[in-house]
């Protein structure tokens, strides 16, 4: 009777065992099937020449689906050592145009010199840094690389990995 | 196996194969419903007509719809609206009957509240219909994305990215829910399944679900009285209709249902027909644009409360980000309902009115959630900022205190 009942439990364990490594596979696949697809991850690098640029000049342009503000610093804006990208001897602010808060896009003020964010009144200076509101963080800095007087959005060149640290 | 021998009609043969009068019984005309009851309870069924009106007008528009980016926008708001006959009664009847059943979901929740519907023995009704309410959420949610306007595009990108909010994994989380680093086709794809095959398909189940937790237990009456329904099944049957407190479902307890159903399409086709338009955000008439946030972006009326107790904490506390906070208080709010039968820890059944404490904490709660939605809407500034900090903290201090309000309601033999 024992070696009965012990043969049973063995097979219910054997069938138990084998169904829920499948189910494990399963789960796997379908998280897989959720991800990215190769083309969306691989379509990622954009070039922007900032020669022509003027001082005080804010441009918008689109990576990766999300809005890049290129803001060229002029003399009244403050410097900032951790944030700003130099090309061709001119400060740049660099960032991915979304309010850290939730993702809406903030508006750049030329009168107060600000991004500001209409979905829940989130501030950020010029630099990016945010100075009121619900935004935890600065707003982020997309991986970069210099090329002269160009800038290739999507790769780390080594002015990107100086910033990470600090930004 | 059953004895089949030749039928005398059409209903003989089902019954023979199928018990069909059994099930009948079961389902129907044995199934006891109290007698003292209100219009509150009808709303059960309102929620079942507008769920099968959401189906049937659902299945109208599938026919047309485009999930695609480039197509779904035009072949709501051009085939839809301007080339398939009625169509714009469908997408009106959708849209109004989405909104009217948060409507009637509300009042059928604080309908349970109030009458302490939801304990000794309920708690699997309430918390089966919380369940419910979540997965409607997530269904109107996904909906809302399908036109793909510039609110449905800044709508999926702030909710979606609520889930960055999560430590560690929130980033990775908010990419692979959209399958695209911003919000894109394959996130309305993705949706697209949830709204028309997945979620309904829970949503059936969990009705189901729902209807069979009121069977041991039976529905809640007015007075909270514990009704022995054997025994006043028994009177009924036995042609002492006056003195039973029960009367079957079917036919005696659906048609008077069907009345207030009637009522309520009058006022249901009222809006379809003269005031669709609430329902549907002008905003929403532009299409998704990635590079351009509304100006103004707000949720639907009925996630407004919620979404005001998530940006009522507008200021950091100490180290931790205003915004870590709100979402913790908009994760409380969003599971808190669900645990109501634990949180109340007297074991009176009977309406608010007869229970001192929780009679205060009841309008406390309803009012506090009026206050929410309405300062939902208006833009986060000022004094306005305040008044939704304050309702937030009050709202989630009412769950904290409710244990306690109940308790006191034991000793004092209330």
């Amino acid at each position: 009777m024992a070696v009965e009942q012990s043969r049973r439990d063995f097979l219910g364990m054997a069938f138990g065992g084998v169904a829920a490594v499948g189910g494990v596979f399963a789960l796997g696949a379908m998280k897989k099937s959720w991800d990215p697809l190769p083309s969306v991850q691989a379509a990622g690098f954009t070039t922007v020449d900032l020669s022509p640029m003027e001082a005080g000049e804010l441009r918008t342009i689109e990576w990766r689906k999300k809005p890049i503000f290129i803001l060229r610093k002029d003399q009244k804006m403050q410097k900032n050592a951790n944030r700003d990208v130099v090309v061709d001897n001119s400060e740049f602010t660099v960032v991915i145009g979304l309010c850290t808060h939730l993702g809406c896009i903030p508006s750049w003020k030329p009168s107060t010199q600000e991004f500001l964010c209409a979905c829940h009144g989130g501030v950020f200076d010029a630099s990016g840094v945010n100075t009121f509101g619900p935004p935890p963080r600065p707003m982020d800095i997309p991986p970069f690389k210099i090329d002269g007087t160009k800038l290739v959005l999507g790769e780390e060149g080594p002015e990107y990995a100086k910033l990470v640290g600090k930004a | 196996m059953a004895r089949i021998e030749k039928a005398n009609g059409i209903v003989d043969w089902l019954d023979q194969r199928l018990a069909v009068k059994t099930l009948a019984k079961v389902l129907m005309t044995e199934y006891w419903i109290p007698k003292n009851i209100n219009f509150l309870w009808a709303m059960g069924v309102v929620l079942t007509v507008l769920f099968k009106i959401l189906v049937i007008s659902g299945i109208f528009l599938l026919m047309y719809y485009k999930p695609d980016v480039n197509y779904a926008f035009d072949s709501v708001n051009f085939t839809i609206m301007q080339e398939v006959e009625y169509g714009w009664l469908w997408r009106h009847m959708h849209g109004v009957a989405a909104s009217a059943i948060f409507l009637v979901i509300y009042i059928h929740m604080f309908t349970g509240i109030y009458y302490g519907s939801y304990k000794r023995g309920r708690e699997m009704i309430w918390i089966s219909g919380m369940m419910l309410f979540g997965i409607f959420s997530a269904e109107a949610f996904s909906g809302y994305m399908l036109p793909w306007g510039q609110m449905s595009y800044w709508a999926a990108q702030v909710i979606t990215n609520l889930f960055g909010g999560i430590p560690i994994i929130g980033d990775a989380l908010v990419v692979w829910i959209r399958g695209d680093f911003a919000v894109a086709d394959a996130t309305l794809t993705r949706f697209f399944m949830l709204h028309v095959l997945l979620l309904p398909l829970v949503i059936m189940l969990l009705i189901v679900v729902h209807f069979y937790s009121l069977r041991i237990p039976h529905v809640n009456n007015e007075e909270g009285e514990e009704i022995d329904f054997d025994i006043e099944a028994e009177k009924y049957k036995a042609g002492n209709k006056k003195e039973s407190k029960v009367i079957p479902f079917w036919p005696l307890f659906l048609s008077k249902d069907f009345l207030i159903v009637s009522i309520f399409m009058i006022f249901f086709f009222y809006l379809v027909s003269f005031h669709f338009s609430f329902a549907l955000d002008p905003i929403n008439f532009e299409p998704a644009n990635a590079m351009k946030t509304p100006a103004h972006i707000y949720p639907e009326w009925y996630f407004l409360w919620s979404y005001e107790v998530l940006r009522g904490f507008f200021f950091d506390v100490g180290s931790i980000a205003a915004a870590d906070i709100g979402l913790a208080a908009f994760g409380f709010a969003n599971v808190i309902f669900i645990l109501l039968p634990f949180l109340d820890r007297s074991p009176v059944v009977a309406p608010a009115s007869q229970r001192k404490g929780f009679f205060i904490w009841f309008w406390l709660l309803l009012i506090d959630m009026i206050v929410l939605t309405v300062y939902g809407k208006l833009p986060p500034t000022g004094a306005n900022a305040w008044v939704g900090f304050f309702a937030a903290v009050l709202f989630i201090s009412l769950f904290i205190a409710l244990p306690f309000v109940t308790k006191n309601e034991t000793k004092r033999g209330a």
